[in-house]
């Protein structure tokens, strides 16, 4: 059963055709249909439920209920709530319950939506496919043996299997575009800094975005018009758009839309690769202006991220020792190795590599050649970046050069697992939004189109990636 | 071909905090070895002239007010996750023998 649009759900609950509490309960019944899928690690049985009824409530007494009133919704477990606990997929949280709740989801609640459960993902969102996770990996919604991307795999299937009509992700790399197009949906990673990260458990941090994973763009934009903007407790926050995030198709007549001619050079599946041509040819056919352009560092960028974001990983991760939140080793006989025991016992694999090839390119003798190195070609890719948007208005592609993958065909190859990433982690480097929406299908599963537009131009990106959706249909 | 040795895993580990066991050693050597082979091709990239970036929208040196904020969290709910707590402290293992 379909949603539909989460406009006219917060219409229909405000006007009182459904009940808050009914689609609260809606999304636990789904949730218990598709358990097999292991989308979902924690349902918030108690508080959602309490606040359904209050916003019911408030309804009958005429008050008022905000935008998204009783509209469900999914927090990636890396968002710290209440009334759950948040694992961020490990055993190092596996018992933790936060103190406090992120800005993000304090904000959806302000407007009346009403989070439900909190979905997997890999161990502190290191990976592509959610495999990583210490609590097995979710299942792809089209094709049950295979992967759903990663890491908010939960999220993206969450919205696939509809069990809500939105999810929230996170996105350092690609964590909320490669599981939106494993999975047929649409997700979202907004500018750099345009919602804020304070209750989000840090990845690598100047890399890292929250952003919704819906059905339609339309539904994204609405999400990110209700979290977006400053925030005092993240320093990095900018100023949203004086104009609502809005989603509304416009025209592609003049726009100017660029081809990167790097994505389709090699290692891209054929099948893809057709799909996404069509795409072209049909939002060239709408009247966009189809331009081709190079990026030549795109081609370093995922070996600039993988010193990187390990780099801000290992720092960041410095925090799990074991004494004051988190898995603690009681049989340690002094701190040194309560902190080590700790954190072995507590970290996935994926985890310890990233962490120890953090702590590799920032030691001495290497930090130059790699930690430094890799800002500097950031700068590069930037510049690069900067220069393209100077000829063209959006960048169009891929957002995976694959589909979704065998459930364990991966797992044991991290550079061909890495690769998954490739067409994502650009726009993470230069801070520029993107999003993926579905683009039709290849090897009988989901293929992502990509699309990116400068810092700060959201707004646009999401119109225009609404006009070509609405021309897909 | 491998620049990375066992002992170097073994002080990664160390400095990083982690406790390994000698096949997570052999394992890590192995996989570590060939993703800083893919990392090494960004140092035939000609970048002369060019400044490293950490930060991409241009922010620098965000300060606020030097007053206090109400986070809305007490110390009991801070201490509440903690293995070990005294006088509403993170009580640790003994740091000098």
């Amino acid at each position: 059963m379909n949603w539909g649009s989460i406009k006219k759900i917060a219409q229909d609950v405000s006007s009182g055709k459904v009940t808050a509490e009914e689609l609260v309960r809606r999304s636990f019944s789904i949730i218990d249909e598709t358990k097999d899928y292991n989308a979902i690690l924690s349902i918030s049985r108690h508080r959602s439920l309490e606040r359904a009824k209050d916003i019911d409530n408030k309804i009958k007494k005429g008050e008022k209920v905000g935008s998204l009133a009783g509209v469900p919704f999914i927090a990636k477990d890396n968002f710290l709530t209440f009334d759950t606990p948040t694992t961020a997929s490990s055993h190092m949280l596996e018992n933790f319950y936060a103190p406090y709740q992120s800005t993000a989801i304090g904000r959806l609640e302000a407007e009346g939506a009403i989070m439900v459960a909190k979905s997997n993902l890999d161990s502190f969102a290191h990976g592509s496919s959610t495999e990583n996770s210490a609590f097995g990996p979710t299942l792809n919604p089209i094709d049950k043996t295979k992967v759903p991307g990663g890491s908010s795999g939960g999220s993206a299937a969450s919205v696939a299997l509809k069990i809500a009509p939105f999810a929230l992700g996170t996105d350092t790399g690609g964590s909320i575009r490669l599981p939106a197009s494993f999975c047929g949906v649409v997700g979202f990673k907004p500018t750099y800094g345009l919602v804020s990260r304070y209750g989000v458990v840090a990845m690598a941090s100047s890399t890292d975005v929250i952003g919704p994973i819906t059905s339609t763009v339309e539904d994204a934009a609405l999400v990110l018009d209700v979290m977006s903007g400053k925030d005092q407790f993240d320093g990095t926050t900018i100023d949203r758009d004086t104009k609502t995030y809005d989603g509304k198709p416009t025209s592609l007549k003049g726009a100017k839309i660029g081809v990167v001619k790097e994505y389709f050079s090699s290692g891209i599946d054929k099948e893809v690769k057709k799909v996404i041509l069509d795409n072209v040819e049909k939002i060239k056919a709408q009247g966009a202006e189809i331009i081709e352009v190079s990026i030549p560092s795109i081609s370093l960028s995922l070996a600039c991220y993988y010193v990187l974001v390990p780099a801000e990983v290992s720092s960041n991760l410095s925090r799990y020792d074991g004494q004051r939140y988190g898995l603690s080793d009681a049989t340690a006989k002094n701190l040194d190795e309560s902190f080590e025991n700790s954190r072995a016992a507590g970290f996935e694999a994926e985890n310890k590599r990233r962490i120890m090839i953090g702590t590799y390119v920032l030691s001495s003798g290497y930090y130059d050649a790699y930690y430094k190195k890799a800002q500097i070609v950031r700068t590069k890719l930037i510049n690069e970046f900067e220069k393209v948007f100077k000829e063209v208005d959006f960048l169009v592609g891929p957002t995976a050069p694959m589909t979704a993958f065998a459930i364990g065909q991966n797992v044991h190859d991290q550079l061909q697992m890495y690769l998954a990433d490739i067409m994502t982690v650009s726009a993470n480097l230069v801070g520029i939004p993107s999003i993926s929406i579905p683009a039709g299908m290849a090897n009988n599963m989901p293929v992502g189109l990509q699309l990116m537009a400068p810092q700060k131009a959201d707004r646009a990106l999401l119109q225009i990636a609404a006009t070509i959706e609405e021309g897909n249909q | 071909m491998s620049k990375i040795s066992e002992q170097d895993i073994r002080k990664l580990a160390s400095l990083s905090k982690l406790k390994l066991s000698d096949e997570e050693v052999i394992l890590y050597q192995k996989e570590l070895s060939s993703i800083v082979s893919y990392i090494e091709q960004l140092s035939d990239t000609d970048v002369a002239g060019l400044a490293p970036t950490s930060q991409v929208t241009g922010l620098k040196n965000v300060t606020r007010a030097d007053e206090l904020i109400d986070y809305g969290v007490s110390p009991a709910e801070l201490l509440k996750n903690a293995p070990a707590t005294k006088e509403n402290q993170f009580k640790v293992k003994r740091m000098i023998a």
